[in-house]
């Protein structure tokens, strides 16, 4: 296996554009990452999409979009796992430029969810259908019932999940790609609308479009293209139990542990080591589990590590300083790129009012339905 | 849904017939053909009670749009004695009243209906055991 460098990247805003269209979306983030680099032949293309499909009734967007991005003849792929599809898709690039196979690989996230389709009931797709769409279940849903089960095994707060928002939009005040630019106050994210007992409005991701793409190389390629390269130093994917109600611990993110751990081996780090990350806040309570399930607290103390600020930017290891999901954005199938694209941008030292000081090492955790995949990717300074 | 489809999993919507595992006994429901806990393919069939206790729950105030009508509706992970969890919702209760730790019976609802002209979708829901109206 070689090694793997991200030597560019593209990235539209993230929020309601509703002049542009899927395809555009694409087009837009992947020539804002080749125009970098002067538009080198592309070896292959990943697209991490959760469900063009659904959205805007497009399958088939690998030859799509290699046509509209004036590639025709590319190889490209579609890659899903739900809203990991990007960092699935990350992950299916690294292995192809790892393995020799290809040398230039675009990786690109997107996806159009503000187009008219029934926005909950496309997510609710990611659930399993048979046990558990069928009685009426959402996704704010789900992670409501894993937030009461947190509160009832932790003693986790309203407060303690209300926290986790104001933090990322105080982050992504500071990201001009932002789809909320604005910070919140604790009282408004606590007397927000109820979306699903106990999440409110202010505690879930918003419903987005955008695209992210990164261009992969060889390592010993890399400063053709670029005097900044990062390193991709571990890849890890699992999978857990599809339906909620057949996870042992309903506050343990199977998936995300066992993701982190072999991205951690793979990388050859230990959580500690870690100085800036970026992870699926696709709900508040997610991050707590998150952090929990990266070993970045114990089981139940994400809520304290974040009180104390450490996940803040100053903190020990600002965790989603983008604005995460929540104020970012979450256009599904673009954001593990855009996850990746952060770190990047930190890693290089160009993160601007974001930036983490001196931050060498960087993780991102993309995850899919309930936690029933999640991908780790860690990154390095070179 | 597609008719055939919704045939298919009558056993499991309307009688509640799940899978013990001969090899380790793991219940598993809805029925699978090889079991999560240890990899055996051989089931016996088994009816789960019509009771159980309440793991986990929320209260679903924006729904998918064919259960808007619906909000808010309290949705709850069951788990019957036979050690089946189950995704339901909870009816005939205040939507506070639902919490875990709550005792429920399971009783045969209409849990959706397809439009004007779709399939009548039915299957269980569960009550607090003091609201039950027939006999578990």
């Amino acid at each position: 296996m070689r090694d793997v460098a991200i030597v560019a990247t593209g990235m539209t805003p993230f929020g309601e554009l509703w002049q542009i269209s899927l395809r555009d979306l694409f087009v837009e983030a992947a020539r804002e990452a080749l125009d970098a680099v002067d538009r080198p032949s592309l070896d292959g293309i990943y697209i991490g999409n959760m469900s063009g499909g659904q959205f805007v009734g497009q399958e088939h967007l690998g030859p799509l979009m290699a046509d509209h991005l004036g590639v025709a003849g590319v190889p490209a792929t579609r890659v899903e796992s739900a809203c990991a599809s990007g960092g699935a898709a990350l992950r299916a690039g690294f292995f192809e430029v790892a393995s020799g196979a290809s040398d230039l690989v675009l990786v690109a996230g997107v996806e159009k969810m503000n187009d008219g389709a029934d926005v909950t009931g496309v997510l609710a797709t990611a659930a399993d259908q048979e046990s558990e769409v069928y009685h009426g279940i959402t996704f704010p849903g789900l992670y409501a019932m894993i937030a009461r089960a947190h509160m009832e095994a932790y003693g986790t707060t309203e407060g303690d999940l209300a926290i986790i928002s104001v933090k990322n939009h105080r982050h992504g005040a500071l990201n001009p790609k932002a789809q909320f630019r604005q910070e919140v106050t604790l009282e408004q994210v606590m007397t927000s609308s109820m979306v699903s007992e106990p999440l409110r409005l202010l505690h879930c991701s918003p419903v987005s479009d955008g695209a992210a793409a990164v261009l992969l190389c060889p390592l010993d390629r890399a400063r053709e293209f670029t005097d900044k390269p990062v390193k991709i130093r571990g890849s890890g994917f699992a999978t857990a139990a599809m339906a909620l109600a057949d996870r042992v611990d309903l506050t343990a993110l199977e998936a995300v542990s066992l993701s982190a751990a072999r991205a951690y081996r793979a990388a050859g780090v230990t959580p500690s080591d870690i100085q800036v990350a970026e992870v699926h806040d696709c709900f508040s309570i997610a991050e707590l589990c998150v952090l929990e399930a990266l070993c970045f607290a114990k089981p139940g103390g994400a809520a304290e590590l974040t009180r104390a600020g450490e996940t803040t930017l100053g903190g020990r290891v600002p965790v989603n300083t983008s604005g995460g999901l929540k104020a970012k954005g979450h256009p599904v199938g673009a954001t593990g790129v855009a996850q990746a694209i952060e770190i990047v941008e930190q890693l290089r030292g160009e993160a601007g009012a974001r930036q983490v000081q001196g931050a060498t090492l960087g993780l991102t955790q993309n995850m899919g339905g309930s936690g029933a995949s999640s991908v780790v990717h860690i990154f390095e300074r070179v | 849904m597609p008719s055939p489809r919704y045939w298919r999993e009558i056993p499991s919507r309307y009688r509640l017939e799940a899978g013990r595992c001969t090899a380790c006994e793991k219940v598993a429901y809805p029925a699978r053909r090889i079991c999560p806990g240890c990899g055996g393919v051989d089931f016996e069939p088994l009816r789960l009670s019509l009771r159980g206790r309440i793991v986990t729950s929320t209260v679903v105030h924006v729904g998918p749009d064919e259960f808007q009508m619906e909000a808010p509706y309290p949705v709850a992970i069951v788990e019957t004695p036979e050690g089946a969890r189950l995704m339901v919702q909870v009816a005939d209760c205040e939507p506070g009243e639902c919490r875990p730790g709550m005792e429920v019976a399971l009783e045969f609802r209409r849990i959706r209906k397809e439009g004007l002209s779709g399939i009548l979708c039915y299957g269980y829901k569960a009550v607090p055991v003091s609201h039950e109206q027939g006999e578990v």
